[in-house]
């Protein structure tokens, strides 16, 4: 049996994203009711496990951490085709930097105990920090290549990946186990089927909570987190704008006067 | 010794045995942090036959150069590069490791960082240091700017995108010391770089263009996407843009603009079919004149810009384009 793990994080649906903001006199969080949804290139991540499943004789864990209504998103993997799904689901998890998340992620792995690759998305839409797949590579001591556009070879025991650089990308080989950042130049993400939604009714979520995993609360969380956000400040524009207003055909030419008289032309 | 602050690290990258821009740009600023601090700036720099490369480091503004050359290293090894990284780190305690936000920085500086068990921030746009002498890293977020710190651990680390500081001037008087490092014996070979393929960019470099065009999603499929792409031809202008339009797949991730893209600073910046998020903005903010075209006059770009046109950008890039070409057939003629 070959073993993927696959971690996926629950997000602020990325088109209402823009509405959270931070309030210029309190310095706090405005948060309208966004919906949390699967980070976007956590489903390339999913695809590339999911093709994997029709090569080899696969296995595929999802591993997610967040508040309860993370557990819906597990379930959504559960629903493309995964076999098993992985909730760290604690208060104490709460407030962790990449730092903290690799380190309780990385934990979960261990727990699930077998694993010949771990695919992660090569960042999440909120946080955009693309360091928690090689953190977890560093914490469990494995390889890891990051930005992955193309599996080259997909032997049991040996990959070739290509992965993107500045204009091109880098051929590189790697010794299993080890993790995969991917792109979503990787693949196509497939859509819900209705026989993979009624299939994953009978597919059991197992949420851990801090214990158990077995660490001290001091090491997730706030509280394991090296970084701390220390202030909020709002930003001002310095620019002030002049509206070019008119026909069509009288905006286009006041715009050309203008760049001509930046002496752009 | 007991009180010496720890020096502020630089992560040097090469690409063909030539220093990268934001090498330079992270050696003056680190300059900054080290002279406020009462330290000296310290440059790692690992490649193949980068000796006199090195002497580079010192004239920008490096106290000391950690260098390693050899033919092992001519290449990015994810697993020497980042052994040599740690092993110094411990022997030699930086208080400051900052890299460049180059695609091998970003997958160096977790490596480094989770082995150090230490805080990163990622694709900074400022780096300053607070009352009591920790490291406010700058960061984008919601409209706002939050200042990530990292009080406990060392090194306070940190990525920052190519452009967000200036280059210093080069001053090849300077004197500094150059430390050869060994290969350490017992690195585990699990993984290899076998090529590095570089595809010829097309159009104009982003980063030294006068004039700049970006799109975004407004451009709407990937025949609008054209337009704006031969708007940019016609003007002889670079052609950026933002994250959505590198996620619809119309463009490269190497044009992006951004906090995790490139920060640039043309003469005359148009931005076409954008909403002005944040992220992509402060990758801008430094253009001398800044255009918006947008469909939606309450979009947030018309904030943030000197002239703004309220219209369909797939209908008005047309028409601007050929309106710019019988321009230059007049300069012509006359």
């Amino acid at each position: 049996m070959f073993n993927i793990v696959v971690c996926v994080k629950a997000v602020p649906d990325p088109k209402e994203a823009c509405n959270i903001k931070i309030d210029p006199h309190t310095k706090t969080l405005l948060r309208c009711d966004v919906p949390l949804v699967i980070n976007p290139l956590d489903k390339n991540a999913i695809e590339a496990a999911l093709q994997l499943k029709e090569q080899l004789d696969a296995h595929i864990s999802v591993l997610s951490m967040g508040p309860p209504e993370a557990g819906n998103i597990v379930k959504e993997c559960l629903a493309l085709g995964a076999d098993q799904g992985f909730l760290l689901c604690d208060p104490a998890f709460g407030g962790a930097d990449a730092y903290a998340t690799a380190f309780s992620l990385a934990k979960g792995i261990e727990k699930i105990g077998s694993y010949d690759v771990v695919v992660c998305g090569m960042a999440s839409s909120d946080g955009s920090t693309e360091w928690v797949g090689p953190e977890i590579a560093a914490l469990l001591n494995m390889p890891v290549v990051t930005m992955v556009r193309e599996i080259v070879e997909s032997d049991r025991d040996r990959w070739k990946v290509k992965a993107s650089l500045e204009n091109g990308y880098r051929l590189m080989q790697v010794k299993l186990p080890a993790v995969f950042t991917v792109t979503r130049d990787l693949n196509t993400p497939r859509t819900l089927s209705f026989s993979g939604i009624i299939k994953a009714r009978k597919k059991e979520i197992t949420q851990w909570t801090v214990s158990d995993l077995g660490v001290p609360e001091e090491a997730v969380g706030l509280k394991g987190s090296p970084t701390i956000v220390s202030q909020l400040s709002a930003t001002e524009s310095k620019r002030e704008v002049e509206m070019i207003a008119g026909t069509r055909d009288e905006k286009v030419a006041q715009l050309v006067q203008k760049l001509a008289d930046v002496g752009v032309l | 010794m007991e009180n010496t602050p720890g020096s502020v690290w630089v992560i040097a990258e090469q690409i063909d045995c030539q220093i990268l821009s934001v090498s330079f740009q992270l050696i003056g600023q680190a300059r900054k942090l080290a002279d406020a601090l009462g330290t000296s700036v310290e440059a790692v720099f690992l490649g193949d036959h980068i000796e006199e490369q090195a002497r580079l480091l010192i004239a920008a503004g490096a106290d000391k150069v950690y260098l390693g050359s050899s033919a092992e290293l001519e290449l990015y090894q994810p697993e020497i590069y980042t052994a040599m990284i740690v092993d110094l780190a411990q022997a030699r305690k930086p208080a400051i490791m900052l890299i460049g936000s180059t695609f091998m920085g970003r997958e160096l500086a977790p490596l480094v960082a989770a082995r150090l068990q230490t805080g990163l921030t990622a694709h900074c746009i400022d780096l300053v240091l607070d009352e009591n002498k920790i490291l406010e890293a700058k960061i984008p977020a919601y409209g706002g700017l939050l200042s990530i710190i990292c009080p406990q651990r060392r090194p306070q680390m940190a990525t920052i995108a190519q452009g967000v500081f200036p280059i210093p001037e080069l001053d090849e008087t300077r004197t500094g010391e150059i430390i050869p490092l060994d290969i350490p014996a017992d690195i585990p070979q699990r993984i290899e770089t076998l090529e590095v393929v570089r595809e010829a960019a097309d159009g104009v470099p982003l980063e030294s263009a006068p004039v700049i065009v970006a799109g975004g999603a407004g451009a709407g499929d990937p025949e609008g996407w054209g337009r704006i792409a031969e708007l940019a031809q016609t003007l002889k202008a670079a052609l950026g843009c933002t994250r959505p339009a590198v996620d619809e797949g119309w463009a490269e991730l190497e044009t992006m603009i951004g906090q995790s893209g490139k920060v640039v600073s043309p003469e005359l910046y148009i931005g076409v079919g954008l909403s002005g998020e944040q992220q992509h903005m402060v990758g801008i903010t430094n253009a001398r004149v800044m255009v918006a075209i947008n469909n939606d006059a309450k979009s947030p770009v018309f904030e943030q810009v000197d002239y703004g046109i309220v219209d369909d950008c797939r209908e008005f890039v047309p028409v601007l384009i050929e309106k710019i070409k019988e321009y230059y057939e007049k300069q012509v003629t006359c």
